[in-house]
């Protein structure tokens, strides 16, 4: 299960992800493991992926979004 | 303290904070912005007093969300904080966070902290606190930081005197680390750094190891050192991750003990907007409604004071002309310099204009939903979300434009976004393709409401795009550089755009086209009004000659003038080199004249205008001294005996403007931007050769 099969609205605790494929500026900016993300919206061809986590509202792309596993909540 | 001390101030913060209002109400009209050397990122400088005694010089960085950089502009950030030589280099730091987003904003505190620098938290937007069920405590976050804490509100500008008051205090705060990295990482390795450089922080010998290719100040012995310590990039990368882990570790610690959010508040405003902004239908509406307004306020309204401009300096030099006693130099600054400012300020306008919608967008927040509604569509095309706006910045001016890319994290977007935006219909190009289409377009409707002429106009417009779009995939599958995808965009807030905050922005970015742009555009007009006004032997001797010619001709002491004009035009150093590409032009319909005014065109596209007046009306015989327009429509070709600007000629020059690349400035800033003469000669070359092939296309066509 990735951030990229998250429904609109859904939740997910993000998994220990592999350094290779997570840039550093992505974990700056919040996105870390152990924190929760949620959904908000998808762009209209399906990409980007509008998220929410560690207090964050970033936007990031599909194939990103892909690489993220996660713990879905709920 | 001695009277009038200086003391260097470093604002650093987070894009979205409210970084630049504190900076605009710290520093008022007092600020300008010059350029890096060696770079063109814009660097904003302003003085403020501090005190009596303490005058204080506050550089403006460029938002960043971590010292870590990722693109040229946040390079700078870390430029300036470790490079000791670099004139910006602070007594101390300031930064700006906020207070819904303090988190994230602390990890960029906690990274400058580090360095050991005396540094200083603003949390900005204190006011809203309430209303964003926000509430910390102070005094516990003070001693948690271990640093002084300002709160203030900018745009209300409050909190603004007690900044100040700390401020003077500056060499007494605590410069101890926050996050001792060493320890949770890898004591051995951070021991053995800690005793190759003893003179640094530990965290800034970190940084210069892991950026030194970012740091181009350091002396080769020392990059030998570094690479010895970089050389497991591996390592290096995993440290880096665990080292951002680790920090947001500590302050979400420190956030659990002191501040409390209640998310609920506000968000609903925020979700529901958003909902709409990127809806699949109303969304793109909405996005096309937009640049509707821009574009019709760049054309309509623009075209009020561009037209007094224009006609304000066309008196000037007529004033200039006769007022001032005659000679090479009155003809300089008559023909050449003031025509060449003339040339710069017409564009204003449209560029403040321009500039004045992006920046209310950017206050608002509204285009970052622009980059995330695009950015699916734009690459398809090789480019990225946030290549969209420096597509619309191109029909105003491409120079602009491509200092709008530089935030296109991915190499390769950046390069296809900058290669391609001088396809897109610049505002240079209008006067051009304005009065072309007055001469061979008849002005009648078509179906009732469609003008023809207008629809030619738009016609052009969209095969500025069209061409953009196709070139970008050509380029996009020709180029072959590793897309590394670094797309991530902070979704901010909704927010009022604060108007001294847009007026600013709208001065600071208009003063640095005409300052960059400017130099370039004046030069030539310089060095055009230079070819045109001598030449070789038959130039010089060239009143003899037109004597001799007339003969016994009675020609009025005017008539003889202008043929006199008119014979050294033809001899003068542009006239020669008109008549040399004359044969590689006339498979396009074009004789030498034209050939003159397109080789005028490579100051700016306009100047092909300017340049036809000045050979129409030093040729013009007799009584005949109508407008530009009536002239050009006049000229007839000698060999056929039609007119010359007939519809072949007349669309395939239009086809030559629409894709040539005939502006000195943009391949400069290309040169600039991309680092390399490699890609400005590909422009040129490219651009050439398509603008060639289709205006022989075109020629041939309407033949």
């Amino acid at each position: 299960m990735t951030i990229g099969n998250l429904k609109v609205g859904e939740c997910g605790i993000i998994e220990e992800f592999s350094l290779d494929i997570i840039p550093l500026s992505l974990l700056e900016m919040g996105c870390l493991p152990g924190k929760e993300v949620k959904l908000l919206q998808i762009a209209p061809l399906n990409d980007p992926y509008y998220i929410k986590v560690n207090g964050s509202h970033l936007a990031i792309r599909k194939e990103m979004a892909d690489q993220i596993t996660i713990t879905k909540l709920g | 303290m001695e009277v009038n001390a200086v003391v260097k101030i470093a604002l650093v913060g987070n894009p979205n904070t409210g970084k630049t209002s504190l900076f605009n109400q710290l520093t008022g009209l007092k600020q300008k912005v010059g350029n890096y050397p060696g770079i063109t990122v814009d660097k904003k400088v302003g003085k403020c007093k501090i005190s009596e005694a303490l005058i204080a010089e506050i550089i403006d960085l460029p938002g960043t969300y971590s010292i870590n950089p990722t693109t040229l502009d946040e390079s700078i950030v870390l430029d300036t904080l470790l490079n000791k030589s670099n004139e910006s280099y602070p007594d101390l730091v300031i930064v700006v966070a906020e207070v819904e987003n303090l988190k994230r904003n602390l990890l960029l505190f906690s990274q400058i902290k580090d360095l050991e620098l005396p540094t200083l938290l603003v949390i900005n937007m204190a006011d809203q606190m309430a209303r964003k069920g926000i509430s910390f405590d102070l005094e516990k976050l003070k001693e948690e930081l271990n640093s002084e804490i300002i709160l203030v509100s900018a745009r209300k500008n409050s909190g603004i005197d007690e900044l100040k008051n700390e401020i003077r205090n500056f060499k007494k705060w605590n410069t101890k680390p926050m996050a001792s990295i060493s320890s949770k990482i890898d004591e051995e390795y951070f021991k053995v750094v800690k005793n190759t450089f003893p003179e640094f922080s530990l965290y800034k010998s970190w940084l210069l190891i892991t950026q030194q290719n970012n740091c181009n100040f350091l002396s080769p012995e020392f990059q030998q050192k570094l690479s010895v310590l970089n050389a497991d990039k591996e390592k290096i990368k995993k440290y880096q991750h665990k080292e951002t882990i680790f920090r947001y570790q500590i302050i979400n610690d420190i956030l659990h003990k002191t501040y409390v959010i209640n998310r609920n508040e506000a968000t609903e405003f925020r979700f529901k907007l958003d909902k709409i902004l990127t809806h699949k239908i109303f969304g793109y509406l909405i996005f096309a409604s937009v640049l509707l307004l821009i574009f019709q306020s760049i054309f309509e309204w623009a075209s009020i004071p561009m037209d007094l401009i224009d006609g304000f300096f066309a008196n000037f030099s007529e004033y200039a002309k006769a007022n001032l006693p005659e000679g090479i130099f009155t003809n300089l600054i008559a023909e050449g310099i003031i025509p060449g400012i003339g040339g710069i300020v017409i564009f204003i306008p449209q560029i403040a204009i321009l500039f004045l919608f992006i920046s209310v967008l950017e206050e608002t927040g509204y285009m970052s939903r622009v980059v995330f509604l695009m950015d699916k569509i734009m690459r398809k095309f090789g480019m990225s979300g946030k290549s969209v706006i420096p597509l619309i910045s191109g029909t105003a001016c491409a120079i602009p434009a491509i200092m709008a890319s530089r935030n296109i994290g991915s190499w390769k977007e950046r390069l296809i976004t900058i290669l391609v935006i001088p396809f897109t219909t610049c505002s240079a190009r209008l006067p051009v393709y304005a009065i072309l289409i007055a001469l061979i377009i008849p002005n009648k409707r078509i179906l009732g409401i469609f003008n023809l002429q207008g629809l030619t106009l738009m016609g052009l417009y969209l095969l500025g795009f069209t061409a953009a779009i196709l070139s970008a995939i050509l380029l996009h599958n020709v180029l072959k550089i590793e897309n590394k995808s670094l797309f991530v965009i902070e979704m901010p807030n909704y927010k009022l755009p604060s108007l001294k905050n847009v007026f600013y922005e709208v001065v600071e970015k208009t003063k640095a086209f005409i300052v960059g742009a400017g130099k370039i555009i004046l030069a030539l007009s310089i060095v055009l009004w230079f070819l045109a006004s001598n030449g070789g032997e038959s130039f010089k001797t060239a009143n003899d000659t037109v004597k001799q010619d007339i003969g016994n001709q009675n020609l009025t002491k005017v008539e003889l003038q202008k043929k006199t004009a008119s014979f050294k035009l033809e001899h003068s150093y542009i006239g020669v080199m008109g008549k040399m590409i004359e044969p590689v032009i006339k498979p396009l319909g074009y004789d030498w004249k034209i050939g003159i005014a397109l080789i005028s065109s490579f100051a700016a596209r306009e100047v092909f205008v300017g340049a036809l007046a000045t050979i129409y009306s030093v040729e013009s015989e007799g009584e005949d001294v109508g407008t530009i327009k009536e002239r050009m429509g006049a000229e007839v070709n000698s060999i056929t005996g039609q007119k010359r600007f007939n519809l072949p000629t007349g669309m395939s020059l239009l086809m030559f403007y629409a894709f040539a690349m005939q502006c000195i400035g943009t391949l400069a800033i290309v040169k600039r931007e991309t680092k390399s003469w490699k890609w400005p000669i590909l422009q040129l070359v490219g651009m050439g050769i398509l603008a060639y092939i289709s205006a022989l296309i075109t020629f041939n066509f309407f033949s």
